[in-house]
Parts: C-alpha cells; sequence; structure tokens
C-alpha cells in the first residue's frame, strides 16, 4: 500500500462527492422549480447563463463564494474538534461592524500595508471575541450549539444597537466608508474581463487561507490533539491533553475564520457595513464544510457550488423565487450527509483492504 | 408613563401570558423529541412551517382547519426529522439546522407563490376572543388552554402512559429498548412527529395573535424554547416555567413600546442573554436528576 494509493483513493472520493452534491443541487433544482410551475429546462438556461455563461457571471459567482471560503472553513475547524459552530452567522455579523467601523475611523492616509493586515487582525480577533462565550460555556458542560445559536440573536441585536448609538452614519443604517487604501481590489483591475462583477483579491486571500489551514492543523500539536479530543477525549484525558482548552481553541479559530469572512463582504465588497450585509453566510458555511469534508478542493468547489445558487437565484428571481436556492441547499446537506457516512466507510474498507490502516 | 410601573402592572402580567404560549407550546415539543432521544435544534422551523401553514388554511376555511394544517404539517417535519437522524444515521444537529434552513427559504418561496410577496401573508383572523378585557382576552384563547393543555399531557403521558414509558427507554438506552423488543425507531418517529406538531401549534399561536404570517416571525423563540428544556433537566413543567420566565423578559418589549429605541433594541436581547447566562450558571455540577437522556443523540444500532 502506498500513499499514492491513498492520495488517490482519498482523491476519488472528493471527485464523487462533488459530482453527488451537484447533482443533488441540479435535481432539486428541477422539482422545485416544476412545483412552483415553471420549466425546469428554462429556469436551468436562464440559471447558466446568468452564472457561468459569461465573465461577469463567473466572476459573480466567485465573488458570492468567498465569504463562504471562510465560513465553511470556519465550520470544519469546529466539527474536526466535535463541534458545531452554528454561530458563524453572529462572529461574522459582529466582526463585520467593527471592521466597518475601525476601518472608516482610520485616518484617511493609512497605507494599504497597514490598514489591511490591521482590519484583519480587527476581523479575526472580534470573530474570535464572540465565540469566546461558547467555548466558555462549553467548558462548564453547556452545549456549543445551542450558545453560538442564542449569540447570534444577541449580535443581531447588538449589531442594531451599535448601529443605532452612533457606528452609524447620520441619517443612515450603515457604517461610513472604511479608508479608501483598506479596500481590497477588484479582480476586474487584473483581468479586465471581470468588468463590473464585484469579485475581489479577497477570494484569493480565502482559498489561501483554507490552504495554510488544512496544512497547518494535521502538523501542528494544537491541530492534531483537537481532532484527537474529537475522537477519545477521556483517551486525551489520561494522556495528559488539555481537553477542554483544546475544544475551546478550536471554537476561538472558528469564530476568528468565521470573522474573517468580512474581508469579501466589507473590504472586498460594499467598503462599509450595513446591517445584513453578509447574512446567511453563517449558516452556508455549515453546507460548504460538509460538501467540503474538511479537503481543500472540497471546501472550494462547495464554495463555488453554493455561490453558484446565490448568484444564479438573481438570475430566475424574475419567475421563480430565489429563495428557492435555500431550499436547495438544505437538502444538499442531507443528501451530502447521508452520502458522506456510505463514503467514508467505502474508503476506510477500502484503505484497510490495502494495509494502510 | 414611568418604566417601573410600566413593568409592574397587570398589562405586563396579561402580556407575558399571553407571549409565552409559542414558547411553551415550542418546549414541550422540544421535551417530546430530546426525551425519545433525537436532539431538536429544527423547533425553530417547525415553528415557521406551521405559523404559514395555518394562515394559508385559515385564510379560506377558518381558524380551527388552520391548526389542524399546522399540526400536520408539524408531524411530518419532525417525523422527516427523525427519520432523516434514524434511517439515515445523520447527526440530528445536521438535519435540524438543514430543517430550518429548508423552512426558512421554503416559508418565502411558499408566501410568494401565495400571496405575491415573499416577506408576509395579507391579515387573518384567529380565533375569535371569548372574554372581555385584556386578562379575558389572553386567559380564554382557546391557543393558551392548548399550551397549558400540551403541558399537563406531556408531563403524565411521559410519567405514566405505556407510550410514554417506550419514548422514556428509547431516550435513556436505545440499544436496551431495543433489545426489550421496543421498535425503537418507530417510537422515536411518532415521539419528534408529536413534538414537531406541538413547536408548529406554537408557530400557529404566534401568527395567529399578530394576524399574518411574516417571514422568520419565529424570531428565535424555538432555540429559547431548546434551551429552556436543556436548562429544566428535560422536564415538561420545569421548561414551560423557565419559558415564563423568558417570555416576560420577551413582553418586556410589547410594554416598553414607546419609550428610547436604544432601550427596547437593548430589551429585544433580554430573553437571549438571559438564556445564555442560566445555561452558564446552571450547566455546572448537574446532579443526576438534572442530566440528559442517556442515550440522547445515539443510534440504536451502533
Amino acid at each position: 500500500m502506498s500513499a499514492r494509493t491513498a492520495t488517490r483513493l482519498a482523491l476519488e472520493a472528493d471527485i464523487w462527492t462533488i459530482a453527488a452534491g451537484t447533482a443533488v443541487a441540479q435535481i432539486a433544482f428541477a422539482t422545485l422549480v416544476w412545483l412552483y410551475g415553471d420549466s425546469p429546462r428554462a429556469m436551468t438556461m436562464l440559471m447558466v447563463e446568468g452564472t457561468w455563461g459569461s465573465a461577469y457571471g463567473i466572476g459573480q459567482v466567485m465573488f458570492k463564494a468567498t465569504p463562504l471560503l471562510f465560513t465553511g472553513l470556519a465550520v470544519h475547524v469546529g466539527l474536526r474538534a466535535g463541534l458545531f459552530n452554528v454561530g458563524a452567522e453572529g462572529q461574522l455579523a459582529v466582526a463585520s461592524l467593527a471592521v466597518g467601523a475601525i476601518g472608516a475611523w482610520l485616518p484617511a492616509s493609512t497605507p494599504a500595508l497597514v490598514a489591511v493586515p490591521l482590519l484583519v487582525v480587527v476581523a479575526g480577533c472580534v470573530g474570535a471575541s464572540w465565540a469566546a462565550p461558547a467555548a466558555l460555556l462549553r467548558a462548564v458542560g453547556a452545549h456549543e450549539v445551542i450558545s453560538t445559536i442564542l449569540l447570534n440573536r444577541v449580535a443581531a441585536a447588538l449589531v442594531g444597537l451599535l448601529l443605532g448609538l452612533g457606528l452609524a452614519q447620520k441619517g443612515a443604517v450603515r457604517t461610513p466608508d472604511v479608508v479608501p487604501h483598506a479596500r481590497l481590489a477588484r479582480l476586474d483591475r487584473l483581468i479586465p474581463s471581470f468588468e463590473g462583477s464585484a469579485v475581489s483579491t479577497a477570494v484569493l486571500i480565502g482559498v489561501a487561507t483554507v490552504a495554510i489551514t488544512l496544512w497547518i492543523l494535521p502538523r501542528s500539536r494544537a491541530g492534531r490533539e483537537q481532532e484527537l479530543v474529537a475522537k477519545n477525549d477521556e483517551a486525551c484525558f489520561v494522556e495528559g491533553i488539555p481537553v477542554a482548552w483544546r475544544r475551546a481553541q478550536a471554537l476561538l479559530v472558528s469564530g476568528a475564520l468565521a470573522g474573517l469572512a468580512s474581508l469579501g463582504t466589507v473590504l472586498g465588497y460594499k467598503g462599509y457595513y450595513e446591517q445584513g450585509l453578509g447574512a446567511g453566510a453563517g449558516f452556508a458555511g455549515l453546507a460548504v464544510a460538509i460538501l467540503g469534508r474538511g479537503r481543500l478542493l472540497g471546501i472550494v468547489f462547495a464554495a463555488l457550488l453554493f455561490g453558484t445558487l446565490a448568484q444564479g437565484g438573481l438570475a430566475i428571481n424574475a419567475h421563480v423565487p430565489a429563495e428557492v436556492m435555500e431550499v436547495i441547499q438544505g437538502v444538499v446537506i442531507v443528501a451530502v450527509a447521508l452520502g458522506d457516512a456510505r463514503i467514508r466507510s467505502w474508503l476506510t474498507s477500502k484503505l484497510v483492504v490495502l494495509g494502510a490502516r | 408613563m414611568s418604566i417601573i410601573t410600566s413593568i409592574a402592572s397587570v398589562t405586563m402580567l396579561a402580556q407575558t401570558a399571553r407571549t409565552a404560549v409559542p414558547y411553551v407550546l415550542a418546549s414541550q415539543g422540544g421535551v417530546w423529541s430530546e426525551r425519545s432521544g433525537v436532539v431538536n435544534v429544527a423547533l425553530e422551523g417547525m415553528m415557521l412551517a406551521g405559523g404559514l401553514a395555518s394562515v394559508a388554511v385559515a385564510h379560506d376555511h377558518g381558524p380551527a382547519l388552520g391548526i389542524v394544517a399546522a399540526l400536520a404539517v408539524g408531524a411530518a417535519l419532525g417525523a422527516l426529522h427523525a427519520i432523516i437522524t434514524e434511517w439515515g444515521r445523520i447527526d440530528a444537529i445536521v438535519s435540524g439546522v438543514a430543517i430550518n434552513i429548508v423552512a426558512l427559504g421554503g416559508t418565502r418561496v411558499v408566501m410568494r407563490a401565495l400571496y405575491q410577496s415573499s416577506s408576509n401573508s395579507p391579515s387573518m383572523t384567529g380565533f375569535e376572543a371569548y372574554g372581555g378585557g385584556i386578562v379575558g382576552r389572553v386567559v380564554f384563547d382557546p391557543l393558551f388552554a392548548a399550551a397549558l393543555g400540551a403541558v399537563v399531557a406531556t408531563a403524565v403521558a411521559l410519567r405514566v402512559t405505556r407510550f410514554g414509558l417506550r419514548v422514556r427507554a428509547c431516550g435513556e438506552g436505545p440499544r436496551a429498548a431495543r433489545a426489550a423488543g421496543i421498535a425503537v425507531v418507530r417510537t422515536r418517529v411518532i415521539a419528534v412527529a408529536i413534538g414537531g406538531a406541538l413547536a408548529a401549534l406554537g408557530g400557529a399561536a404566534l401568527a395567529y395573535d399578530e394576524h399574518q404570517f411574516q417571514s422568520g416571525m419565529s424570531g428565535g423563540r424555538g432555540f429559547i424554547a431548546l434551551a429552556a428544556v436543556v436548562l429544566s433537566g428535560w422536564r415538561a413543567g420545569r421548561a414551560a416555567a423557565l419559558c415564563v420566565v423568558f417570555a416576560a423578559l420577551d413582553a418586556l418589549q410589547v410594554v416598553l413600546q414607546g419609550h428610547a429605541r436604544a432601550l427596547q433594541d437593548m430589551v429585544q436581547m433580554l430573553p437571549f442573554i438571559a438564556a445564555l447566562l442560566a445555561l452558564a450558571l446552571l450547566s455546572r455540577n448537574r446532579g443526576h436528576a438534572g442530566a440528559p437522556p442517556a442515550g440522547l443523540g445515539t443510534n440504536a444500532t451502533e
């Protein structure tokens, strides 16, 4: 059994999952459009034209996929430690507000080399801080799912409150514009055919973040121990691994990564924060994490798939409500989770036969 | 009117009772589901689906049939949740989050199909008020009675009936229950369907109270109800009592209408912050009595 065979099998599993996810999304889309009383074929054409049919459409898909790269990775970091971070939504909202407010407060002449890294740190720290109560509660025995969900609601109210209390521009419900050099360049400045689409260099930062994080996790002590804690916390405790701290750490990193999604929305797109910007990306992160299975190819593809659905929803909205895409998202989550268990057991049995495990 | 006098008033009591109805119904749904061993974060989505179903049917066929529709939709979603987790062996949290996403998007799609608007339904009339005054209107509402009845029925059914005993057996030890001849999957499907119906009834109560359905109108009540279930140690009566406390914090919003906007925004967070604080304080040193069902989240065939 060579390492190469194992890599090939893992890649095969990736491709199967990706193909299955796309197929399920297709079938669900056709069924829903048909139920709604429209022609599945015409709507599929319209959706493909609006997304992968032009350079502008592709740019928009990449733009919609950008925050999902971060939130999908965030949810994955939690999952591999055995934790469900359902709070990416709130972590992103609070981080986005902070990035918008601090980005606007910086002196107008702040150079990009200072402003962007500073705001990245702000996004990460604030996102992590919004996961901190859940991390603390988990340590005293309260399930992270309930606490992160409750924190989402608190975040939504808090963002509204702070915008109302003075973080917003006078007479508006948004923060003032961030300083010019804090904004991330649109990709159409590098590739002119993306003209008009909102895709920015944030998508490149997103892919790099996913790649680097997935590379570091199995190679660092903390990352490895987080995964071990999920597998068998009692054995970890006996071995002297700080179980509670590793869990808390995973949730904090997860929150930080969710907060970084504001790079795509605040710094790469609007240049300010308004209430509701990036909403839904946190929940979509769960779909991306499940479809992505902690693999670089998987997460990038899953983000693109759900980005396609989001952009395609806009393309068909005149005929069929864009919200059918949310329904599809739910269906894909369940279908892929159903299939994933089977793929995993198939992969494991192959590896056992080959003597890799 | 000062803040103190608005809070300490008969209006506040009546508002609390009225606000508590959806919370209490959803919490009883959570108790049924989780005592059978199926984690249910989908209460929120079930409330939404039930709310829209009730309004859509009540529009043409009257409020009573609207309630029947809500119960049916809730039971179907509950059964679906249990089938996905039990038969498909998917983690119940994944299934629950998926159901919430589908319910939020799906209610908007259905509203646009029915009313050409994905944000709210036209206004409708719920049950006629049988009593006079604000207290009478609350206390004589059939859905208020339904909430009270649900708490008593849940507590009694789980404690003394044969089916209740089976549900608890499935929750405490699914494998032992199976060995004793209980059809674990079927029992769980029925229990979660009952729970879904109750949560959907809570959604209907909310919609009837507002005289329309609005997108996302459950507003986190299903999650608060779930927190109440956990805090109560998975017991019907205590979960309902906790729901009344959270509802009182929620009712402050109505009572304090007209005060400063910032105060209202802050009050909006109160039920959620209270639930988080309660989780922080009460999760530590849980005695045997407050422990979750031993088989919560585990499969009979694992």
